[in-house]
């Protein structure tokens, strides 16, 4: 958009005052610079790495491991090799980002609305809450949570919250079910449920805007995302053998578990995260001229839909260009969790880089990894950004 | 910035025509409460338990913090503190190593260097947030101020002890990493964010837009272990460049691409009449850019920089993780000698009222100048 | 055009960078010149290396720091202490960054060998173990089926649990922490069943819970060998001389006697060690390098070895072991200096 150089007279010959010329000149010594540069550094890391007989390559990654790992979403144990180490740091890494995420935006439209209620009291206590999160570190937040739920009594002397759902410094808790591909056959049911109850209300809003008539959504919807599963559930048998956790030895057996260090991380995480969102929240309803809410009223629309319709769907412009940042910033903080003990792509690649002293690999693995999550979560965000973006025709 | 969204949904629900609410004051005290706390029975529900829950934590911090808390121990036995470990604060921990968790392992009879230092870096913010300084000289100001810290915290020179980089520590390692971080990183952002948005130098711009997406992507953590573990791979045997000085690099590539963005949207915003009326005026792209475009981009960008700025002072604490003594790694040492051993939280409430301090400041204070920068915004 | 310009100081820059890169002499060499010796420090181990409250490093492996500034100075003082993360300690000394290590490193075949170390010496002798508390009522390691065991990352501690747990066919649920209060606040507060690291770490664990110690008991086995000791880089052999016989200069001094209290009165003794030791005779010091009087330097300023021991690593409630003299049942054995 802007112009490199003041437009002259075009002359015949190309010297070196000629704008083309110039830039490609200067595009070329910047260039060689910064060629030559990476050059010397790449050069004196190659000879580095031969004089202090460093090994590169990758050829480590399918080497045994032994390191032992505490939680994995995969079978993991210390024979298996570096690449699968690094593998459930991986899925760790995207487990705690992916549940954050959901959970901060959760949490961070709740407080973003609250700022804004008229209850005097807790719109003080969001904002109190959005300055003291916002304005503090976030590893130190990190700290201050993990010492928290240290604090929990032992598994002996658990916290049972009912139901057999267990609160202890070994983490929550709470029974389960043996997992069978009866139950797997559901999930994909009560998906392919709502991906279905989806279509059939877009139909239903063609049909609205072509005749006016909007043909009953709901209860075809709940048959799709309630029926289906069940039935496929029953036909497959219905298989259902609780997995209840029991004290045993040192500790529970059976059930799930949610281990300290992944809630420390992710309710540091969302927390904090959740401020940023609010305040992006708070902004984009405020942007929303309020003559629209009137304008909405005016059309006899409830205050329900007013939001619903009218004014959230405004606000979403402003809302989600900070909000995909929050997103973004939230998957780069998890790598904090290496300060308390969850083992996420960071502390695995880190054990690794130490224990093979492959720095360049270890550290390179780490960027690839969020680059490539980074860059996922960018290329959604723009989409959908682009869905809701205003329609100029 | 509240009183528009009550107005709109207060004129919404009474279907009358807006009307500004009486002034508070008037309605008296309680009219002001069942306006505000006890509008429905909702609110009032969520004003009780709101209120109950406030009341609660506080007495139990306040006799944790207060009424049972230790002020002090004879020299290192906390046994005072044991005694009351979970029901009261040791403040004791902060009698004995308040100076350490603020200057680290700085020699402790120059100490005084670090403090002033300090001063100096608050002042040098006061300076800068005063908009009667927002002039070339500012560069100046701060190029001074920049070069005394670096005087008095090496000293060699001027009768100062010579103290060695690894000695310094505590709050003093935050300001300088932040600081020295915006301050570098600020050069270099303008010349990316220029370079981005080039249309003659297509070279350039990829480049630009290649180090700032590769930058924005990876955790300035990675960044720091690159700094720590793979820098000193990269230079010529022999060549040794000090450990904070490698993670002040860090944090200056890591602030540039991210400030590189602010300014950029700053650039998008100025109207392209800027641009064509400068170049109607003959001058050359340097002069355009340095004259017309960037003084009225800047000024739209600070709100956003001042933000950049409190991500920075936070991002900072990160050092610790590569074993430099910053604040929060000050905080976590005072407590390794058995002695102090597991008064954690007591360190962290210290440095927590620090970091707080300072990023609340900055935060009013930008908060603020948005509200002045962008009058015709504000409904 | 000024673009000429912009490339001779493009050049000009280059050449200046590439000017500074110094070939890596003689470390000695590099120590004398520069007037202080950098030397690679853990960034807070109680007991081995940690400032106190008025932020001066002390324990017993900057107690070898300063041994060696002693010898090659007589100034104990002129040491510039590194800070260094486990990760960052080899890169460290590989790189130059500091001279030597004295950050209670395992000596390891792997890292002698591999990574271009030298390691001179052992200065503390030590082995991983398991402390539990006792009201989990287990009397050995084997019966720690099914616990969670608390562990720092990246040493050889993480990988010594693996292998003993895969030797013996024990699970345990692994809790890895970076930070050692962490850690050790995580397994006071229940997180962990057993704690493992070395035992010496153990002990001084346990006792800084003054009121509480007798609730933790340390399990009987000790699972690894971890020699500790200074490094240095592979092949600068005049360099490593100097901080091996530093360090035996301080076990032959507690076998002869000297302390940094008696040394002086030592000076005119007849015993013919003594002699050779304060540098009345014999002409060592010149062979390293240095000043004849370099071992008394080191026991004047720094003390021998029994006394650094005492000082930094005894209040943490670690007993001497195996690192007493061997002529008291321990391993602590010195070369003759002769």
């Amino acid at each position: 958009m802007s112009g490199e150089s003041p437009r002259r007279p075009p002359r015949q010959t190309l010297s070196l005052g000629h704008p083309i010329v110039r830039s490609i000149v200067w595009q070329a010594v910047i260039l060689g610079t910064i060629g030559w540069c990476v050059w010397w550094l790449v050069a004196n890391t190659m000879h580095n790495l031969e004089v202090r007989r460093i090994a590169s390559g990758f050829a480590f990654l399918h080497r045994e491991a032994g390191l032992p790992i505490g939680e994995a979403l995969i079978d993991y144990s210390p024979e298996n090799s570096y690449l699968r180490a690094l593998f459930v740091g991986v899925l760790n890494t995207l487990k705690v980002a992916a549940i954050g995420i959901v959970l901060a935006t959760i949490l961070g439209t709740l407080i973003g609305v609250a700022r804004l209620a008229r209850n005097f009291l807790l719109a003080k206590l969001a904002s109190a809450y959005v300055e003291l999160l916002r304005d503090l570190p976030l590893l130190l937040q990190l700290f201050f949570w993990y010492s928290l739920l240290q604090g929990l009594p032992g598994p002996r002397q658990a916290l049972a919250l009912g139901g057999d759902v267990f609160l202890s410094n070994r983490g929550i808790y709470f029974p389960w079910v043996e997992w069978t591909a009866a139950h797997w056959a559901a999930t994909v049911a009560a998906l392919a449920g709502i991906l279905a109850s989806v279509a059939l209300t877009r139909r239903a809003a063609r049909i609205q805007e072509a005749t006016g008539d909007r043909p009953h959504v709901l209860l075809p919807g709940l048959v799709l995302i309630v029926g289906l599963p069940a039935l496929v559930f029953f036909a497959a048998g219905a298989p259902w053998r609780p997995d209840v956790p029991l004290l045993r030895g040192f500790n529970f057996q059976g059930g799930v578990r949610v281990t300290p260090e992944f809630a420390a991380l992710l309710v540091g995480l969302v927390t904090y995260t959740a401020a940023f969102i609010a305040e992006n929240v708070r902004a984009g309803i405020l942007a929303v001229n309020w003559g629209q809410w009137e304008a909405a009223g005016a059309l006899g629309l409830s205050r329900g839909l007013q939001l619903r319709l009218i004014v959230l769907p405004q606000a979403l412009r402003v809302i989600i260009p900070p909000t995909t940042s929050q997103y973004l910033n939230l998957t780069k903080n998890s790598s904090l969790a290496v300060a308390i003990g969850y083992p996420d792509i960071v502390s695995i690649a880190n054990t690794t880089l130490n224990q093979t002293g492959q720095a360049i690999e270890g550290i390179a693995i780490i960027m690839a990894v969020y680059l490539t999550i980074s860059l996922s979560i960018s290329l959604f965000m723009n989409w959908y950004n682009a869905r809701v973006a205003l329609k100029e025709r | 910035m509240n009183a528009p969204a009550h107005e709109a949904v207060q004129a919404v629900q009474s279907a009358d025509p807006p009307m500004r609410p009486p002034p508070m004051l008037q309605t008296g005290i309680v009219g002001w409460l069942r306006a505000n706390l006890f509008s429905s029975w909702i609110s009032t529900a969520v004003t009780l338990a709101l209120a109950y829950l406030l009341v609660r934590y506080a007495i139990a911090f306040v006799d944790w913090a207060f009424i049972n808390a230790v002020w002090s121990v004879p020299g290192q036995d906390t046994s005072a503190c044991r005694a009351v470990e979970g029901s009261g604060a040791c403040w004791a921990l902060i009698t004995e190593k308040h100076r350490f968790i603020l200057f680290g392992t700085y020699p402790y009879d120059e100490h005084w260097r670090p403090a002033l230092c300090c001063v100096i870096f608050v002042g040098l913010y006061l300076i800068s947030a005063n908009k009667r300084f927002w002039r070339r000289e500012l560069a100046l100001i701060w190029l001074v101020s920049l070069g005394a810290i670096g005087v008095l915290l090496w000293g060699g020179i001027l009768g100062l002890t010579y103290v060695e980089q690894e000695r310094w520590g505590g709050l003093v390692i935050t300001l300088v990493l932040a600081t020295f971080g915006i301050a570098f990183a600020f050069p270099l952002a303008i010349v990316l964010a220029l370079g981005r948005r080039s249309t003659s130098l297509p070279a350039v711009r990829a480049l630009c837009v290649v180090y700032i997406e590769l930058i924005r992507g990876v955790p300035l953590i990675s960044l720091l272990f690159m700094a720590s573990v793979m820098f000193p791979l990269f230079l010529p045997e022999g060549l040794n460049i000090d450990k904070l000085l490698r993670a002040q690099v860090a944090i200056i590539l890591f602030a540039a691409a991210y400030l590189a963005e602010v300014i950029r949207g700053g650039l998008q915003a100025i109207p392209r009449g800027q641009y064509e009326a400068a170049e109607a005026l003959g001058l050359s792209y340097w002069k355009k850019t340095g004259l017309i475009v960037l003084p009225q981009a800047l000024r739209l960008v600070i709100p956003p920089m001042v933000n950049n700025f409190i991500g920075l002072f936070k991002d900072t604490s990160l050092v610790l993780i590569i074993g430099i003594f910053d604040l929060l790694n000050a905080a976590k040492t005072s407590i390794i000698e058995p002695a102090w051993q597991g008064f954690g939280v007591e360190a962290y409430i210290k440095v927590s009222i620090i970091y707080f301090v300072f990023c609340y400041a900055m935060s009013k204070y930008s908060q603020r100048l948005e509200a002045e920068l962008n009058p015709g915004r504000r409904r | 055009m000024n673009f000429f310009k912009t490339l001779a100081v493009g050049a000009f820059i280059a050449a200046s960078v590439s000017g500074a890169a110094l070939a890596q002499q003689a470390t000695f060499e590099a120590v004398r010149a520069r007037g202080i010796l950098n030397c690679g420090v853990n960034t807070g181990l109680a007991g081995f290396a940690a400032p106190d409250s008025q932020g001066n490093w002390r324990g017993l492996d900057v107690d070898m720091c300063r041994a060696v500034a002693a010898a090659i100075f007589g100034d104990a003082s002129k040491v510039r202490y590194i800070p260094t993360t486990a990760q960052q300690r080899f890169t460290a000394l590989q790189s130059g960054e500091v001279d030597m290590l004295a950050r209670n490193t395992t000596w390891t075949f792997q890292r002698d060998v591999q990574l271009g170390f030298d390691f001179v010496g052992i200065n503390f002798y030590d082995g991983q173990g398991f402390m539990v508390k006792r009201s989990a009522n287990v009397s050995s390691a084997r019966e720690l089926n099914g616990a969670t065991i608390c562990v720092q990352p990246g040493t050889t501690t993480e990988l010594n649990l693996a292998d003993w747990g895969r030797a013996n066919n024990i699970r345990f649920t692994p809790v890895v922490i970076e930070r050692l209060e962490e850690v050790n606040a995580a397994y006071f507060a229940g997180r962990c069943d057993a704690l493992t690291t070395d035992v010496s770490g153990l002990a001084s664990v346990r006792a800084s819970r003054a009121g509480e110690a007798n609730q933790h008991v340390i399990l009987p086995e000790v699972i690894s060998k971890e020699p500790l000791g200074p490094a240095v880089r592979h092949g600068d052999n005049r360099f490593a001389d100097i901080v091996r016989w530093s360090l035996n200069a301080m076990i032959e001094a507690e076998e002869l006697g000297l302390t940094s209290a008696n040394i002086e009165s030592k000076l005119s003794e007849r015993n013919p060690s003594i002699q050779r030791f304060v540098g009345a005779t014999g002409d060592f010091g010149r062979m390293l390098g240095l000043d004849n009087r370099w071992a008394f330097n080191i026991i004047k300023q720094v003390g021998n070895y029994g006394e650094s021991f005492e000082r930094n690593v005894t209040p943490l409630g670690i007993q001497r072991g195996p690192n007493r003299l061997w002529t008291q049942g321990g391993l602590m054995y010195s070369p003759p200096l002769r």
